[in-house]
């Protein structure tokens, strides 16, 4: 494959091999004193940045600086990126550059497709607009597998503002892909209208679907959205949408709480919740960085492939 | 995404030259074992590190064996050292396998590095260089099944099972049972390289 | 004065082939076996002839983005397209909401001479919105404007808008509506549905258009107005106008060749070629809006041609403003979509795309939109419906290349055009 732009460019196979991949690079730097690979030594990744992301920035940062390439930021403060310049005009200096990977992460939807048409190297979606955020979803599936022991008929339920969310997208369909089932559940306001085409079964109701889930993750909401009528307040939200300790307790023994960051802690998640042994949001954190490694390896650890 | 297949895929048109059979094979390794013992002083302080796939066979093999003549357990580990390689650009990408530190630990140990095929000798200084990662061995060894000559390294083995003077275009075959249901070595000539 | 034209083998409206002596601007003879009279011979046999073009819905850009598209290169696109009038929208900068624009813009036209460019007067100052432009003063000017319209705004306020549709009554107007419930469409990018919610792209919902449409024609039957509807997208549009005809509402409406062919399922590409407003809908949609056209609840195809400089579209969807090239390929379109299916023929091509649209837009006092007849206007063109070409952006007269049809082969070719009896273009090639 030549980039990560959508979930849906990993098939079972592929998608798998990610999961593998960042299992290997794992356990080649477990105990490591010093956790660097020489693996893409002369190679340049390239975080563009239109959108202020340090969680995600410095988790590809360190992938791939772990895999020895050279790595140069673009943020979207003091750059060019912030002075009006064309994303085409990016996309044409950083080619001059000699980019083997840009990891572009953009507040406009399909603007690491429109990179991919305009550059050589992998594009790498680390999040565009309201579409998808492919390395997320590989980072969650990667902590259900690790926690739970396996994806095939896992059952994920997915709550929240899902009609804003790049990272439901993106779970929705490489869990798919990976055999779980998956159940969306918000207030209808913040479901898309075509959701029924999606491969997930949809509910309004968070306490029918907690006792039979697997995994629960919360997705953010802002609560500027309630001034566009998507819901009442944040009080009534987090009273039908919020998982408090009370709901907590409905989850089976096994059960996982799943945060992609940054929570609003008493909006969509209980402190209390958050910090319970069920959540795994720390290790969201660590995995993420394997799993981008092994994206980073897997682009750019071969020969270069054909668009 | 995808990565390149193992190179056990199926012969296809080649030819295949057999060089050791089953019971030719088993005595080489049993005479590997017997050097090994022999020059570690009964395999003293001595890991195996098997770069994998069949170097990770041979060395539990080698093990197996050694604890059979003279009753001591050595210690297997199994390097993979694909990250470490320096012609990953030559090839489409490679799948990583399986690394474990063996139980222990390397520093201050005896390594032995065991491998089916010794060739070019870039696997064995990609070894050598995630070996370093994992910890600072006394001294490190090597062990092939297989010397095929060519060598673009100045890399020797200490332990050769049989040296098996090849051409370039030929490719060495080691087969294991525990990887590809049957025990030989052979020579594929033809066949895509 | 040219000798004239005699046109061989023509087959009008595609029917059985007859002579046609063009001469002083008039067609003077039909029949067969015809004398030139000292008119220059054209044999043409086998190409259809057809009445010329009329656009109702035409962004030539000038006064304001001459980078993008001008009066000349926007007329010499039209007349490859086999238009022979144009009406070209008000959203210029200025924005033509004065005399003094509209005077201007249609000065421009004669003076390119190609096609008759009729301006599309404001609805309101500035597209505002909120304060009629003098429309009275536009009407009144040398180009005598009649239509009038906000296009790229929806006229939103109910109050101002029945007002429009009354005020405009005194001097025969029309209001032509971009129907668009803007609270709706707030950051819309595409069209509401399965795509949208795919690609993360903000839905511009269907109840939208239609929401305004079911508002409007109920105004104009209150008020007993004239109202237009701009390039109707929905299946739901389509129904209402139907509904609101039968109750007999005095309600004309057109559609573009783009709504025609292409759908919503485009946008997945991110290449924002495919942006455009009212956005690309469903395949039941365009076949909704197929339908209409042939039965004629749609009175007319008009293009949207809307041309945009190459920074406005090689960006990001978002960023990228909407619009489609539409005057070359919309003849070629409509042969595709409702000819080769055998839903219109080309008698009922000629009412859809010239008499009906010279009607709605008041261009029949010009001289077009008429019959192909002896004593009629000589504006008319001439297709080779028999041949395909592969479109290629670089060979466009447009000064933009923002086709969505690039590398599609399509049917057809003007390959004579002629205004008034002259020929503005030959050999598909424009003459000025
Ligand atoms: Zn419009």
């Amino acid at each position: 494959m030549k980039h990560l732009l959508s979930a849906a460019d990993l098939d079972r196979e592929a998608a798998t091999l990610v999961l593998d991949t960042a299992a290997q690079m794992d356990a080649a730097l477990a105990g490591r004193e010093v956790k660097k690979l020489p693996t893409l030594r002369g190679r340049t990744v390239v975080n563009l940045f239109y959108e202020d992301s340090t969680r995600t920035r410095i988790s590809f940062e360190l992938a791939a600086k772990r895999l020895s390439a050279d790595v140069i930021t673009f943020s979207a403060k003091g750059s060019s990126v912030s002075k009006g310049e064309s994303l085409k005009d990016t996309a044409l200096t950083l080619e001059a550059m000699g980019a083997d990977a840009v990891v572009v992460r953009h507040s406009m939807s399909g603007a690491p497709h429109r990179l991919a048409q305009w550059v050589r190297g992998s594009v790498v979606n680390a999040g565009d607009g309201t579409h998808e955020h492919p390395t997320q979803a590989l980072l969650d599936a990667f902590t259900m597998r690790a926690r739970l022991g396996r994806l095939e008929g896992l059952r994920v339920t997915i709550v929240g503002d899902v009609l804003h969310s790049r990272v439901a997208r993106s779970n929705v369909l490489l869990l798919s892909t990976l055999g779980a089932e998956v159940t969306v559940v918000a207030p209808p306001t913040l479901l898309p209208v075509g959701v029924d085409a999606w491969p997930v079964e949809v509910s309004f109701d968070l306490d029918q679907s907690l006792p039979k889930a697997d995994v629960v993750m919360m997705l953010r909401v802002q609560r500027e959205r309630m001034s566009a009528s998507y819901f009442p307040s944040p009080r009534e939200y987090s009273r039908r949408y919020g998982l408090d300790a009370t709901r907590m307790a409905m989850l089976a023994e096994h059960a996982i709480v799943m945060h992609p960051g940054p929570m609003n802690r008493g909006m969509e998640i209980a402190a209390e919740v958050a910090d319970s042994v069920r959540s795994t949001i720390v290790e969201q954190v660590s995995n993420g960085l394997s799993v981008r490694m092994a994206v980073l390896y897997l682009l750019l650890g071969g020969a270069e492939v054909a668009a | 995404m995808g990565a390149a297949p193992d190179s056990s895929d199926p012969l296809g048109s080649a030819t295949r030259r057999p060089l050791l059979d089953a019971d030719a094979l088993a005595r080489t390794v049993d005479r590997m074992a017997h050097q090994i013992l022999e020059k570690t002083a009964g395999a003293h302080n001595t890991v195996l590190i098997g770069i994998p796939t069949r170097g990770a066979t041979l060395a539990r093999r080698l093990a197996a064996r050694m604890r059979a003549f003279e009753g001591v357990d050595v210690p297997v580990g199994i390097l993979d050292t694909t990250l470490y390689r320096d012609d990953l650009r030559l090839r489409a990408v490679r799948a990583l396998e399986e690394t474990t530190e063996p139980p222990g630990g390397i520093t201050d140990r005896l390594v032995v590095l065991v491998d089916d095929v010794l060739y070019s000798g870039r696997t064995v200084r990609a070894a050598l260089d995630a070996l370093r990662e994992l910890g600072r061995p006394r001294a490190v060894q090597l062990a092939v099944l297989v010397d095929r000559g060519h060598r673009e390294l100045p890399i020797r083995a200490d332990f050769v099972g049989k040296n098996i003077p090849t051409a370039p275009e030929e490719q060495v075959r080691v087969l294991l049972a525990e990887v590809d249901g049957e025990n030989a070595v052979v020579i594929i000539s033809g066949g895509p390289s | 004065m040219t000798p004239g034209w005699l046109l061989r083998g023509v087959r009008l409206y595609g029917e059985a082939p007859v002579d046609l002596l063009i001469k002083d601007g008039v067609i003077a003879e039909v029949g067969s076996g015809l004398r030139a009279h000292g008119a220059d011979v054209f044999d043409v046999g086998g190409l259809v002839a057809l009445p010329g073009l009329v656009d109702l819905h035409t962004h030539l850009r000038e006064p304001g983005r001459e980078d993008a598209e001008t009066v000349t290169s926007g007329s010499r696109a039209a007349a490859l397209g086999g238009f022979t009038a144009v009406h070209a929208m008000a959203n210029t900068d200025p924005v033509a909401d004065t005399a003094g624009v509209v005077e201007q813009v249609w000065r421009l036209g004669r003076e390119t001479g190609l096609v008759d460019v009729a301006p599309v007067g404001a609805v309101t100052v500035g597209l505002g919105g909120s304060q009629l432009a003098e429309l009275g003063a536009m009407a009144d000017s040398a180009a005598r404007v009649r239509m009038f319209s906000d296009d790229g705004h929806c006229v939103s306020d109910p109050a101002l808008m029945r007002r429009a549709l009354e005020y405009v009554k005194a001097f025969g107007g029309v209001i032509a509506q971009h129907a668009e419930e803007h609270r709706l469409t707030e950051g819309a990018q595409m069209n509401e549905g399965v795509h949208s919610a795919r690609l993360g792209l903000t839905g511009w919902p269907a109840a939208a258009e239609e929401a305004i449409i079911a508002r409007d024609v109920l105004l104009a039957e209150h008020v007993g107005s004239r109202l237009h509807v701009c390039h109707v997208s929905t299946a739901g549009s389509v129904e209402l106008l139907r509904w609101a005809k039968g109750r007999g509402v005095d309600v004309t409406a057109e559609v573009t060749p783009h709504h025609l062919l292409l759908t919503d399922e485009l946008a997945a590409t991110y290449d924002p070629v495919y942006k455009v407003n009212p956005p690309l809908r469903t395949a039941c949609d365009v076949e909704a809006l197929r339908a209409g056209l042939a039965d004629g609840t749609i009175d007319a195809v008009a293009t949207d041609h809307a041309p945009h400089a190459v920074e406005d579209k090689e960006c990001e969807w978002g960023a990228a403003r909407p619009g489609m090239l539409g005057l070359q390929q919309a003849l070629s379109i409509v042969q595709l979509t409702m000819v080769d299916t055998g839903r219109l023929d080309w008698r009922g091509v000629a009412d859809r795309m010239s008499a009906r649209p010279a009607r709605i837009g008041g261009t029949v006092r010009d001289g077009h939109g008429g019959d192909l007849v002896a004593g009629a206007p000589a504006n008319l063109l001439l297709l080779d419906p028999a041949v395909t070409s592969v479109v290629d952006p670089a060979e466009l007269a447009s000064r933009s290349r923002n086709t969505p049809y690039a590398g599609r082969e399509l049917p057809g070719r003007v390959v004579a055009t002629f205004l008034r009896g002259v020929p503005t273009v030959l050999d598909g090639k424009a003459q000025a």
